[in-house]
């Protein structure tokens, strides 16, 4: 019972991660496509502004409470997957400073080289992201310990000795890039007026109809590497909801967002990452990690679980903790909704 | 070099990089509390702009913090593997705590204070600094709980299965290590903050500019570190050596260079350690002192490493014995510094003094040394257990992990904290140079819309 609690209160962090912090990789994605003057670029910046930094603490605060629920998955992961996770770490580092320090300085280059670097890094970790879910949905060589250690790339091929990389993890990737490009334009279109706002909703339905492609292809390629996924979809056919809510969410991104119902549009958007997110957990419950090697050797909410004193205090803190961060950002949003025009810094 | 040095190094190298920067913003957003706190109750306007150009340095200095923090919570699984699968059941808590209770608070309050300045009442700007301020010391409190864990662990069983979980939340939490260590370092973030703005003061005043906000750092920074040095020296800085001093005998020997099982044992003021043959060079040393700070009494017997097996020493002997003294001795300058500028301020004459202004204004790099080494002490200190007792450092490692990738990035680490460092230096110059009457550097919604 406990492992089933904090497996997926585990994953609705993650996915409350991929949902608002995707929202400012997305449109650190479209920065440049968007940004056609340096008014444009600056209100797009400013559209994120007070916002992401608290958006990226959800993997922070998700990341920890992995640690602290599933030492074991914790551990064999991030070792695993050493050289991404660092990589990960320098585009975090990369795309942070690209949004605090780009307006620093009232040069046209070095806005220009900070800009640039915001957008890299987003398209960069888009792509990450999305290939480490993909990587946690195939499986990786996990041993008698438990560890394992991957590559970024092999042959490209998926096998029981795969790369980071492969033809799989890359579509994983590739999704990631237009689903939180589509999101992002979303929310540029919904902070901001004018053309920009027109161009980052054109951009967003570009980005949809990529989308639509990516999530079919994405969904055979996981069920031929991955015949396991569809095993708790048929014991329990209920969750058939899920794949359903991701096909309406789809749809009613596009059909909200043509009839100018921005916020709602993004609403739905924000609904598709989370019932796709959902659905991907659903599948894998209760493996944590496959292993591509040998069934017997996969990491399972039972033997990664910490012990149950702790995961009891655990829920007392937590629901406490999770109760202040909703109240924190429910201020936050209220406090800068509308247009991000207005937003002033010190 | 070994998967086990390169991690070492890594680990050292990024968390002492990031601490640069957390030890300025803890103590800062105090300070900030502090200028808008009196801005409020006098109406003053000059607090409220004070306040303001010290909220774009602490911007500055939170986002590099924030950058280089969140390798420090991956770094513990990507190059620890084994010491978090074997301790996760109990520095998991403090760290998950960190990011639920702490990141949320500080990062949204963040946001209310640096862009809701025009959209919020004086009192609420107010309450937004303050919580920023809360949600950082928080942070350094988890951060702490977590380092307390390890240099004298509590509340915990070992499992058969040879991992250690927590068996009391409260007592990990009130692990009497943690808030000796926490009042220190906090104090010493203090110690950051006010030497740094009485510094900036000093500049504008040597450099005839700015001189109304000068005088107004310069008080300020005077007073929080005349108060901010004592406290570090007593109770905080005593109470935690005297619990270093029991709980972990050899790396006080090591600290203090003491070879030798001594009564009455001497401090050594200034010496060079030789370890080879167990002897301290050049020694300046003062009599049955330290015996008398750990046990108050000058007769006591001090334990020397002689009783302590060869293998339970500290590694690295001479830099745990130069941080330790490093530590102390800036410690003590900064106290002399502050009571005569204070007792200068007090007598009206610190805004003429320009050789004391010139004191200040150069010694603001210290404290980050002094925090810095003060780490190392309690770091290197507790060498070479990684859980102080019960897990060796070589016992925590990623062994996975191929050498070749941990050199990989430990470079690349170099290579970006490089530049960030040159980005710091850049922009906070350009920030104290523009002087606290300059506008934002950031284009203004007004300004476009124009």
């Amino acid at each position: 019972m406990m492992g089933f609690i904090w497996f997926w209160i585990v994953a609705v962090m993650i996915a409350a991660y991929v949902v608002f912090d995707g929202f400012d990789l997305g449109a650190g994605i479209l920065y440049l496509f968007l940004g056609r003057s340096e008014e444009d670029r600056a209100t797009l910046i400013q559209s994120i502004g007070p916002v992401w930094d608290g958006n990226e603490v959800w993997l922070l605060a998700g990341g920890g409470t992995l640690f602290f629920a599933f030492p074991q998955l914790y551990a064999s992961s991030f070792s695993g997957f050493y050289l991404p996770l660092i990589i990960v770490l320098w585009l975090l580092i990369m795309r942070g400073l690209g949004i605090e320090l780009r307006g620093h300085i009232q040069n046209d280059l070095w806005r220009t080289l900070f800009g640039g670097l915001f957008t890299i890094s987003s398209i960069l970790l888009a792509v990450f992201y999305g290939a480490a879910l993909a990587n946690v949905i195939r499986g990786v060589p996990l041993d008698a310990q438990h560890s394992f250690f991957l590559p970024l790339w092999t042959n490209w091929q998926v096998g029981p000795h795969p790369g980071i990389l492969d033809w799989y993890t890359v579509i994983g990737g590739l999704v990631a890039l237009v689903a939180l490009a589509m999101h992002g334009g979303l929310w540029v279109a919904l902070k901001t007026t004018g053309g920009l706002s027109e161009r980052a909703s054109r951009a967003a339905g570009i980005a949809w109809g990529l989308v639509c492609a990516m999530t079919l292809i994405s969904l055979i390629a996981t069920i031929a590497v991955q015949p396991l996924s569809l095993q708790n979809y048929r014991t329990w056919p209920v969750l058939d909801v899920i794949p359903a809510a991701v096909v309406v969410s789809l749809a009613a991104i596009e059909i909200l967002r043509r009839q100018k119902k921005v916020l709602a549009s993004f609403l739905a958007s924000c609904a598709y990452l989370t019932f796709m997110l959902v659905g991907a957990a659903a599948g894998l419950y209760p493996i944590l990690l496959p292993s591509s090697t040998s069934a017997e050797t996969d990491l399972t909410v039972a033997n990664s679980l910490a012990g149950p004193y702790s995961l009891h205090v655990g829920l007392i803190w937590w629901g406490i903790g999770m109760a202040l961060a909703v109240g924190y950002f429910v201020t936050s949003y209220w406090l800068f909704r509308g247009k991000a025009e207005g937003h002033y810094h010190i | 070099m070994n998967a086990l040095v390169l991690d070492r190094l890594q680990f050292a190298f990024t968390v002492t990089f990031h601490y640069l920067f957390p030890q300025l913003t803890m103590g800062l957003a105090l300070l900030i509390v502090i200028l808008k706190g009196i801005a409020l109750r006098t109406k003053n306007d000059r607090y409220d702009q004070a306040a303001r150009f010290w909220a774009k340095l602490f911007a500055v200095n939170f986002v590099l913090g924030v950058v280089t923090g969140i390798p420090m919570e991956f770094q513990f699984g990507t190059n620890w593997a084994d010491f978090s699968k074997l301790t996760g059941g109990v520095i998991g808590q403090p760290l998950a705590m960190e990011g639920v209770f702490s990141f949320f608070l500080e990062s949204t309050f963040l946001g209310l204070f640096l862009f809701g300045e025009k959209r919020l009442s004086k009192l609420a700007h107010l309450g937004s600094a303050t919580m920023v301020f809360l949600g950082s010391w928080i942070s350094g409190f988890f951060i702490i709980v977590t380092d307390a864990w390890m240099q004298h662990p509590v509340a915990y069983q070992l499992l058969p299965n040879g991992t250690y979980q927590m068996n009391s939340f409260w007592g990990l939490m009130l692990n009497p290590w943690a808030w000796r260590q926490y009042a220190h370092t906090m104090c010493g973030a203090v110690v950051t903050a006010a030497f740094v703005m009485a510094a900036t003061g000093a500049y504008y005043l040597l450099d005839r500019r700015d001189e109304e906000a000068g005088k107004l750092f310069v008080k300020v920074g005077v007073i929080a570190g005349l108060l901010s040095c004592l406290l570090q020296v007593f109770p905080t800085g005593d109470l935690q050596g005297k619990y270093v001093a029991h709980t972990q005998p050899a790396a006080m020997a090591g600290m203090e260079g003491l070879f030798h099982s001594e009564k009455g044992a001497p401090i050594v003021l200034m010496g060079q350690p030789d370890v080879e043959h167990q002897t301290i060079d050049n020694p300046i040393a003062a009599n049955k002192v330290l015996s008398f700070l750990i046990y108050g009494t000058t007769n006591a017997e001090v334990q020397g490493l002689d009783s302590f097996p060869q293998k339970d020493w500290p590694t690295t002997l001479p830099l745990l014995y130069y941080s330790y003294h490093i530590m102390a001795g800036l410690g003590t300058y900064f106290v002399a510094l502050m009571v005569l500028a204070a007792f200068l301020l007090w007598r009206g004459k610190l805004y003429q003094s320009r050789w004391v202004l010139w004191l200040l204004m150069l010694s603001f790099p210290l404290p980050y040394i002094a925090n810095t080494a003060g780490w190392m002490t309690a770091e290197i200190g507790r060498q070479p257990w990684l859980v102080y007792g019960l897990l060796r450092t070589s016992q925590g490692f990623s062994p996975q992990v191929p050498a070749g990738n941990g050199l990989f990035t430990l470079l690349g680490f170099l290579g970006m904290y490089g530049l960030l460092a040159i980005l710091w230096i850049v922009i906070v110059y350009r920030l104290v140079a523009a002087g606290p009457s300059a506008p934002s550097a950031h284009k203004h919604p007004e300004a476009i819309t124009a």
